[in-house]
């Protein structure tokens, strides 16, 4: 019988029905300690400490603090700290702040090739999915299922269904991964994947960059997808081959077989035009308040929708493109890659950020910041008057000190504009890293496919 | 984790649908490295609002895709440390509804019509051997997968049930497990 992708690693990880192995366990300091205290009360040792990584992100600091003591906010400080400890008592391999491999969890991961094709794999943060653009089973867990994994390196888990997203044309000028899953979850909804792994395919797919594929399987969890997944191709190999942990060489024959067969079932499917998608932008308080920045604000359909704008202090009928910005936020793990920082370098190279807006990029891991840094990137940012920071989760959810003041209003290349998301009485409008620094430039919205690249 | 049988009492009702986990617990108190006290900060920054209205029953009822966002345990523990032990609602994110499970917080889906009615109401009965809620005179049935029931109706502990087959998960690192580098060689 022809099989899914999803049929496929499911069937290679049951250890028995309703039991499925875990090849990598990502960790992190925020959904961890509990679960380690856990252990340590009941007695019981960590499993597979070579199929666990951890790094430190959600709280780190963005200023260049390299220790874990440097970290001024006292909870920040004792949670980093409680992780490092953690490790060393369990053996679990860290790169903590100051490590030059530390980084947003969902950047490292692929970036050293940990995160590799048919693997299935778990972290204590919902956008796991992330690792499912190189074809791996990838979704998130909370801190009693990190326990779980961490003792006995499987999960009680029930198959989830299966639904596939077909992209039929390709991509207009302008217009990125980002707008494709924004423009995904305006259609499907909020809670149109709950239940579901979702597989992304079609031309459009395969065209994208695997950065770019990193930002649609990212996002799965804002249409209520647990996890998101893109059949491998030469372009997943050609970007893992080389990498520390990737297998050398890749097996290219082996994973090329990681894919849906031919006439095999989905659950559902659904079908969309990506030639008809614009560059998008929220207007509300979910990802599936979502506009083209040709279009306008709408007006509200339901209670929710009527609550949004007025959260966002938006009339409906206001074009996009006449939105004004206070902030602009370039990082998190959908937009934080070098691919995104190089896109949005191309639209800010030789402007400058507008008088109104306050602009930072945050790289999403010191090796994306180093790389940025030697092809002069960090220097493009600077002369425009972007503030170039050190790599974490940063302004996405402002658990460190980068937050919004109440009532600023911010273009973001991150995944959540829930209310106070990025700061208490904050803002948020979600839009790809062109987007976001075009807005930064002008002060408003604008519509990047008529934007001039300076020479 | 305690196990659960029946849950009587007053409802508390929430009028909202997509309630994110940001709003239940924002991010400012998942610092915290303890697993217990979260109650007091549950919709920390809705609880400011005018005419918010929401107490400490034993059912909270609410509506659609409840829990969605973030995977923070801490939204679970924040709801049951503030008192409730049955959340009933027309749907609920993945990963939100796993976690109640994990932790004794019974997630209850009823149709949407019900949930309206329900919400009418100022008590209710969850029975989960039967798996019906009574209200009004009226019994509703729910469904709950059948492994999640018999842990949850047990109060069992799930990381101590598979343990006990460790024998079946090492057979499966000897005969099937991938090859290839791992982390510790990184």
């Amino acid at each position: 019988m022809p099989k899914t992708l999803l049929d496929k690693i499911w069937e290679a990880h049951e250890v028995a029905p309703g039991l499925l192995y875990i090849d990598l366990h990502l960790v992190h300091e925020v959904t961890s300690p509990q679960a380690f205290d856990a252990l340590r009360l009941a007695g019981r040792t960590l499993r597979r400490p070579d199929r666990t990584l951890a790094t430190a992100d959600h709280n780190v600091p963005t200023d260049g603090s390299n220790r874990a003591a440097q970290i001024r906010d006292q909870l920040s400080r004792v949670q980093v700290e409680t992780l490092e400890r953690n490790c060393r008592e369990f053996g679990v391999p860290l790169y903590s702040i100051g490590s030059e491999r530390q980084g947003i969890v969902h950047v490292i991961g692929p970036e050293l090739g940990v995160t590799q094709p048919g693997m299935t794999i778990v972290c204590g943060d919902s956008h796991t999915a992330t690792h499912g653009a190189l074809g791996a089973l990838a979704f998130g867990i909370g801190t009693s299922e990190v326990e779980h994994v961490l003792a006995t390196q499987t999960l009680q888990q029930q198959k989830p269904k299966a639904m596939r997203i077909s992209y039929g044309g390709e991509l207009g000028f302008g217009v990125t991964a980002k707008d494709l899953i924004l423009g995904t979850i305006g259609r499907i909804g909020v809670e149109g994947g709950v239940g579901y792994a979702i597989e992304y395919a079609g031309p459009a797919i395969e065209s994208l960059s695997m950065e770019g594929r990193m930002t649609v399987c990212n996002m799965t969890i804002e249409g209520g997808g647990r996890a998101g997944m893109i059949a491998p191709d030469e372009t997943t190999f050609r970007w893992l081959d080389g990498r520390p942990a990737a297998p050398a060489p890749v097996p290219r024959e082996g994973w090329t077989e990681l894919r849906t067969d031919e006439g095999a079932s989905f659950d559902s499917e659904v079908e969309i035009d990506a030639s008809a998608l614009s560059p998008q932008v929220t207007w509300g308080t979910t990802p599936g308040m979502v506009a083209p920045v040709s279009g306008a604000v709408p007006e509200p359909a339901s209670e929710g929708e009527e609550r949004a704008l007025v959260y966002m202090d938006l009339e409906p009928g206001t074009p996009i493109e006449g939105i004004e910005l206070d902030r602009v936020f370039i990082g998190s793990c959908t937009n934080s890659r070098i691919g995104d920082l190089r896109a949005a370098a191309r639209v800010v190279e030789g402007r400058r950020v507008s008088e109104r807006v306050s602009a930072m990029v945050v790289p999403g891991s010191q090796q994306v910041k180093a790389q940025a840094e030697a092809e002069g990137l960090d220097e493009v940012f600077r002369r425009a008057g972007f503030d170039w920071r050190s790599a974490g989760c940063s302004m996405c959810l402002g658990m460190n000190p980068d937050t919004l003041e109440p009532g600023e209003r911010c273009a973001s290349t991150s995944n959540r504009n829930f209310e106070g998301r990025q700061g208490r009485g904050g803002r948020s409008h979600l839009v790809s890293p062109e987007m976001a620094a075009a807005a930064a430039v002008a002060g408003r919205f604008v519509d990047i496919r008529e934007w001039e690249v300076a020479a | 984790m305690n196990a659960i049988t029946v849950i009587a009492g007053n409802i508390s009702v929430l009028r909202r649908s997509d309630v994110d986990t940001d709003q239940i617990i924002p991010k400012q108190f998942l610092k915290r490295v303890e697993r217990t006290g979260f109650g007091q900060y549950l919709f920390y920054d809705w609880a400011k609002e005018p005419g918010w209205d929401l107490d400490p029953n034993p059912i909270l009822v609410t509506g659609r895709n409840f829990g969605c966002g973030s995977s923070r345990e801490h939204a679970p523990w924040a709801l049951e440390d503030f008192g409730f032990k049955a959340i009933v609602s027309p749907s609920f994110a993945d990963i939100f509804y796993s976690n109640c499970t994990k932790i004794g917080l019974l997630p209850v889906i009823l149709p949407e019509e019900e949930v309206e009615a329900l919400m009418g109401e100022t008590s209710a009965r969850v029975d989960l051997e039967e798996q019906v809620v009574s209200f009004g005179g009226r019994e509703v049935r729910f469904e709950t997968d059948p492994e999640i029931r018999r842990r949850l109706l047990a109060g069992l502990d799930d990381v101590g049930i598979t343990m006990q087959r460790g024998e079946e998960i090492t057979a499966y690192e000897r005969e099937r497990e991938r090859s290839g580098p791992v982390t510790t060689a990184l």
